[in-house]
């Protein structure tokens, strides 16, 4: 990477435009679903995109996954939980309700609601149950899917915004429905059932030598007890399968159906495009429907017409002038960032920190203060900013061309970075002003 | 220096990196280690540009003073097909459990499991001596799941132990814990100086220490360059001179200084941009702070402005060995 000397320029096949607010405002949208890698934003994007939505007169639900305590608080809620919750001072007609999604409390309601009494309490004090449904990977993709069945089919709410799960590939949450039927539909939950079903020796003429082999093997491997319990588990849960099944395969058409967006989050970095790309590949193989990209913390700049190198050429004239004057070193740089890699170094300047107690040429008149930094001291130092963000502004265009490139159907919003986390609605809505900006250019006239 | 270290970290903080460049950093001075990958991603063949891994471990790079890195990249799948050959002697049984469905089972639907034979790979290379009774790796790194889950993962095997009272994989899963849960191990935390994934790492501490299972320390990926102290902010956000800013950009030879001139243009967006260098420093203070007080080992890596590539991972390596990491 070098330090590029002209401001980025704009691309000639610049991605279309996505608009967030039409998305929000047509009737015709149900669901939307947020996919992309952890540490992209994705959970404040959801809460945003629910929020403007409500405010734009939408009744909303939003369903995290896991989302950061800070986050329910900036929503005015203390704790969010498996149950919707309506999010106060919302503007407008429209509604907001957020939930969290509980796996344990998910799975244990599904077993409630569809076995009887007697079942479902011996399914819900089985030990292998309680162990999957408190959350192994896997438990929490299944049980996403679930819950968004559940809302969907609840008709209480018009929109249904879903952050998708922190997992290994945030996409297993698409495969769940296959695995389970795959599972389902194949011999190893006969071969479970079969002892535990039928039980005794007359049971046994059922079972092909393979299969008891299998029995035999899994018994040695899991001990007696755990294939026990694990085949009293299959055998307790054997009617609701079939249930399960049908609402996950619902719930997969459900994502494939109109009503239904997908939006991949994403910064601009590196791997996060690339894993981006990954989603919109598999979106696409799937026959999702993606509505586009939302590309977070994006930087640009005021000053973009200084380049990075002229920034810094320009620092290094302020800092050589303010050497020769050097008077004395009381200004104290506590020189606590480790500068090894600073851009300012690379460029190639022997003594990238201005020299302290610099004097130059702009300091007489203006009476600096005797104490602290001189203004040449200062402008250097806004300079070499300058020549950082604009380097960073430089990469990210770079990784953002490259998506364009090979995704130059995917619509795209660019969400200005703010420097801080999000704290309150109000930060929720400033977020969903920058999501819907791009879009709104585009519509304008 | 434990000789199992595992490190997470929230997505987005560069776990990943960090685990190589450690692994390196033990490597060097002749030693031998082991970087393991779990989650199927194959991050480790893009940081070291290579091909896309194996499930074989194998020499992926040459540390300073001769040391070695391998690597593997555990197919859970495969795992398990492994497991039941060497402890359980089940082949022609494996085979049939595949054809059943068994094998996709176990390692994608049967929750749990999959991590069971990811922690359980591992801890055999840890575990794992020569014929003269030497360690087959002097250190063993593992580029874990991140820390949502990381507390769950290692734990698996406790649970399991529960489950399975009896039989080998009872003993198995008893086996991996110990190792676990011994002065051979450490759990590092990846983090940045920003409030979730320092909250995440505060949180993931918690659980890891509820749990006994040791912490390491925290490293702090991605930290920036200071480039104006705080004197410098006080004097700009304060009491911005920008007639004299506006002189002193024009004597860098950056325009007119009078207004509308090239250097008076420049002192608004400049000053905007060390407003938010200024906020974003104080949070960054604040942070730090917060990491400051979890009294665990702190190491700060730098953020690298080129993005990352093999000679930047080499220097992290160099950084963290300065730091006494190995």
């Amino acid at each position: 990477m070098t330090l590029d000397d002209a401001a980025p320029e704009p691309l000639d096949e610049t991605p279309p435009a996505l608009g967030v607010d039409a998305l929000l405002d047509d009737p015709g949208t149900r669901i939307v679903v947020c996919c992309g890698s952890g540490g992209v934003g994705k959970t404040t994007t959801a809460a945003a995109l629910g929020l403007r939505a409500a405010e734009r007169g939408r009744k909303v639900v939003v369903l995290t996954i896991d989302p950061a305590r800070r986050l329910a608080q900036s929503m005015g809620i203390d704790e969010l939980d498996n149950t919707p919750r309506r999010v106060p001072d919302i503007k407008g007609e429209g509604e907001l309700h957020a939930m969290m999604l509980d796996m344990k409390r998910t799975f244990d309601e599904i077993v409630e609601a569809h076995a009887d009494g007697e079942r479902a309490a011996a399914i819900l004090n089985n030990p292998f149950y309680q162990s999957l449904s408190a959350g192994f990977a896997g438990t929490q993709e299944y049980m996403a899917m679930e819950k968004l069945g559940q809302l969907r089919s609840r008709e209480e709410w018009d929109l249904i915004v879903v952050d998708t799960p922190p997992s290994r590939s945030a996409l297993d949450f698409l495969d769940a429905p296959k695995r389970l039927g795959s599972f389902l539909d194949g011999r190893l939950i006969r071969v479970l059932m079969a002892p535990a079903k039928v039980g005794g020796r007359a049971g046994m003429k059922f079972l092909n030598a393979g299969m008891s082999m299998m029995t035999g093997a899994l018994g040695k491997l899991l001990g007696g007890q755990l294939l026990r319990d694990v085949q009293t588990f299959v055998a307790a849960m054997d009617t609701m399968f079939g249930g399960f099944r049908t609402r996950a395969d619902a719930t997969y058409r459900l994502l494939q159906a109109p009503g239904t967006a997908f939006l991949v989050v994403a910064a601009p970095e590196r791997d996060a495009l690339r894993e981006a790309a990954y989603f919109v590949e598999r979106l696409a193989a799937e026959d999702m429907p993606l509505a586009g990209l939302v590309l977070n913390r994006v930087h640009t700049s005021g000053a973009a017409q200084l380049s990075a190198r002229r920034a810094l050429a320009a620092a290094e004239n302020l800092s050589e002038a303010g050497i020769v004057d050097l008077e004395d070193g009381k200004a104290d740089r506590g020189d606590t960032g480790s500068g090894a890699n600073s851009p300012a170094e690379q460029a190639g300047s022997d003594d990238p920190v201005p020299a302290a107690g610099a004097t130059g040429t702009a300091t007489e008149d203006q009476g600096s203060p005797a104490e602290g930094p001189s203004v040449d001291e200062i402008t250097a130092g806004l300079l070499r900013l300058h020549a950082e963000r604009m380097e960073l502004l430089a990469r990210e265009q770079h990784t953002r061309d490259r998506f364009a490139a090979l995704h130059p159907e995917v619509a795209v919003t660019e969400v200005a970075a703010l420097p801080g986390d999000v704290h309150d609605l109000d930060g929720l809505r400033t977020i969903g002003e920058r999501l819907a900006a791009s879009g709104a250019e585009e519509a304008a006239p | 220096m434990s000789r199992f270290q595992v490190v997470s970290g929230k997505g987005g903080t560069g776990k990943t990196t960090v685990a190589a460049a450690l692994a390196l950093a033990l490597a060097t001075a002749g030693k031998r280690t082991l970087l393991v990958e779990v989650e199927g991603r194959q991050g480790i063949a893009q940081l070291f540009e290579t091909a896309p891994l194996p499930y074989e471990e194998r020499k992926i790079a040459v540390a300073p003073g001769g040391g070695e890195v391998f690597a593997l990249a555990i197919d859970p799948e495969l795992a398990l097909l492994d497991y039941l050959q060497m402890f359980y002697k089940l082949g022609g049984a494996g085979r049939a459990l595949r054809k059943l469905g068994a094998i996709d089972f176990a390692t994608t639907i049967a929750p749990g499991l999959r991590d069971v034979l990811l922690t359980g790979k591992t801890c055999e290379a840890v575990r794992r001596k020569d014929k003269a009774g030497r360690y087959a790796y002097d250190h063993v790194v593992m580029d874990a799941p991140p820390t949502g889950r990381i507390t769950r993962f290692l734990g698996v095997n406790e649970e399991v132990a529960g489950l399975a009272k009896v039989g080998p994989i009872h003993h198995q899963a008893q086996a991996v814990m110990r190792t676990l849960k011994s002065r051979d191990t450490a759990v590092h935390l990846v983090s940045l100086l920003e409030e979730m994934p320092v909250q995440e790492t505060v949180d993931g501490i918690t659980e890891l220490r509820a749990a006994k299972l040791p912490v390491g320390r925290v490293m702090v990926n991605m930290v920036r360059p200071e480039v104006l102290d705080e004197a410098a902010l006080r004097r700009v956000r304060e009491t911005p001179p920008r007639a004299a800013l506006a002189k002193s950009l024009s004597a860098a030879g950056l325009g007119g200084a009078r207004r509308g001139g090239g250097a008076e243009r420049l002192v608004t967006p400049l000053l905007e941009q060390a407003g938010e260098y200024a906020e974003r420093f104080a949070l960054e203070s604040g942070q730090r702070e917060v990491l400051a007080g979890l009294d665990l080992p702190l190491h700060e890596l730098p953020f690298l402005a080129g993005g990352l590539d093999l000679a930047g991972l080499y220097r992290l390596a160099k950084i963290l060995r300065k730091q006494g990491v190995a």
